[in-house]
């Protein structure tokens, strides 16, 4: 067994696990944080998108011992139902899902992806390297590639995504 | 289940040291996110993992006295998409970087554990082969240096030698005039694997090329640096003629095998069509730099 400390939505939370353990289960079995879904526990369908040390990445193809000491932030970290982060109530308007299961993981990503625009790093359809990458529908696309919705709900999500972009700061 | 133990050293001697003292049984993680897959698969089943990322050297991206690039193996796609200066200076190893997974992979998969994999079509690798990579290894006998395309051995093997650990990727400083640029052929457009990968760089001097190297992936058991394709573009102005001989080089190149994704006939013609079209992006590049 080993001791992991993770800061999980601000909040500081010891661990004892099996090393093999992965974040998504730790979040989910150990926290009950279960907004982080499982959908295909391989790295293939974006479900369990969460944000460690301000990147996203998937939470189960990554070990909890790995995080030691680091920043985790959930879906629940994000908004409460009270409470909603801004892309959260954006999908509630759009209808930015139908059964819901991939949703966390979308909204985890979309917010990553605006950050990633907006700090300039390119993504693989962006044709200049050389200068920033802009907020077009197909920047989008390709960033949240790695997020799989079996409803199809895709076109509403970029619609959510795109009015959060749209906002001022 | 077995007992596993899980090992973070600060320093590349201390992993070098536990690696080796484990022998066969420990496995280095870079990002993760080919061997927890495999681990998960029941494919491997280390008794130790030696995580590098809290190693700095492993994890820094450097400007080299030269006017290179020192990027350490752990170092992952994001960091290096993130970097103010490698993509500009090499587009096409970072777009190669950037087509590994989608962006949620990408803030762990590396460069070091795309290589080590040793898949025949990692996409990082013949970019990197163009880009004219030296790695350096570390292990119980000390430091070495080779060509990235001396790394892989065949499918799933490489020639680091039992304890060795690959440290870093070094590029060369980047004469005015260059430009790289990969392209890969897939049946869809994400999260696929390539059929063929082709990475070209360049440099030009008032419309000539005066260096060119070629990498090709997933057309042999090993990803090839493709000698015959670069000479036939040096001294040219990439005329119908010169382009013509590297597209027939990069076919005659290839050893791939048959599968579901493409038949050794259509790879072999791919290669040659790829060539083209990355070397036009790479010339498109370097006529700009
Ligand atoms: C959903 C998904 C999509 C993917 N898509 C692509 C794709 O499009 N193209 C592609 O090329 N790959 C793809 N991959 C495979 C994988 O992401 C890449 O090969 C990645 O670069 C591996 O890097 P890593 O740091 O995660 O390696 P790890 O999983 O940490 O390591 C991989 C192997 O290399 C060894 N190793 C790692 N670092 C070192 C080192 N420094 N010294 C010695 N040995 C080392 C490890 O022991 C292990 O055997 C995909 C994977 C997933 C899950
Ligand atoms: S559950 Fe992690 S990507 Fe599918
Ligand atoms: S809303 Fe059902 S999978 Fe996306």
């Amino acid at each position: 067994m080993s001791r992991v400390t993770l800061r999980v939505n601000g909040e500081e939370r010891s661990l004892e696990l099996d090393p093999r353990t992965t974040l998504l289960d730790a979040l989910r079995e150990q926290l009950q944080l279960t907004g982080s879904k499982k959908g295909c526990d391989h790295g293939q369908c974006g479900a369990c998108t969460v944000m460690v040390e301000g990147r996203r990445i998937y939470s189960c193809l990554t070990l909890a011992v790995m995080h030691d000491g680091e920043a985790v932030t959930t879906i629940e970290g994000l908004g409460r139902p009270d409470a909603l982060h801004p892309m959260q109530a954006a999908f509630v308007k759009h209808d930015g899902y139908q059964c819901g299961y991939c949703t966390p993981g979308q909204i985890c990503a979309s917010v990553a992806t605006l950050q990633e625009i907006e700090a300039g790093i390119p993504s693989h359809v962006t044709a200049d390297l050389t200068a920033a990458p802009q907020l077009t529908a197909e920047e989008i696309r390709e960033r949240m590639s790695g997020n799989i919705c079996r409803c199809g709900a895709y076109s509403n999500i970029v619609e959510a995504i795109t009015e959060v972009a749209g906002r001022p700061a | 289940m077995t007992d596993i133990r899980y090992l973070a050293p600060g320093t590349l001697d201390e992993a070098v040291n536990a690696f080796a003292a484990a022998a066969g049984a420990a496995r280095i993680l870079a990002g993760g996110t080919d061997l927890l897959v495999q681990m998960r698969a029941g494919v491997v089943r280390p008794g130790v993992i030696v995580d590098i990322k809290k190693i700095a050297e492993m994890t820094t991206i450097e400007e080299t006295p030269e006017g290179g690039f020192r990027i350490g193996a752990a170092v992952s796609g994001a960091r290096l998409a993130e970097h103010p200066r490698f993509g500009k200076a090499w587009p096409g190893v970072l777009e190669a970087v950037n087509l590994i997974g989608s962006k949620q992979v990408q803030g762990r998969a590396s460069p070091g554990g795309n290589l080590c994999n040793a898949s025949p079509a990692g996409d990082s690798v013949p970019a990197m082969i163009a880009a004219g990579a030296v790695v350096t290894v570390q292990g119980p006998h000390g430091r070495r240096q080779m060509p990235v395309e001396a790394v892989p051995a065949g499918p799933g093997r490489t020639n680091l030698t039992p304890g060795e650990i690959l440290v870093s990727f070094t590029l060369p400083p980047r004469p005015a005039g260059s430009g790289d640029a990969y392209l890969r052929m897939i049946p869809r457009t994400e999260m696929d694997i390539a059929v063929v990968g082709c990475g070209v760089s360049l440099t030009l001097e008032g419309g000539k090329v005066t260096a060119a190297r070629v990498g090709l992936g997933a057309v042999a058991p090993t990803p090839l640096l493709v000698g015959p394709a670069a000479e036939a573009l040096i001294g040219s102005r990439l005329e119908e003629e010169a382009l013509a001989a590297a597209a027939a080089a990069c076919s005659a190149a290839c050893r791939p095998i048959d599968d579901k994704r493409g038949t050794i006939a259509y790879r072999t013609k791919v290669a040659g069509v790829l060539l083209r079209r990355t070397a036009a992006i790479a010339a498109e590049r370097a006529g700009r730099a």
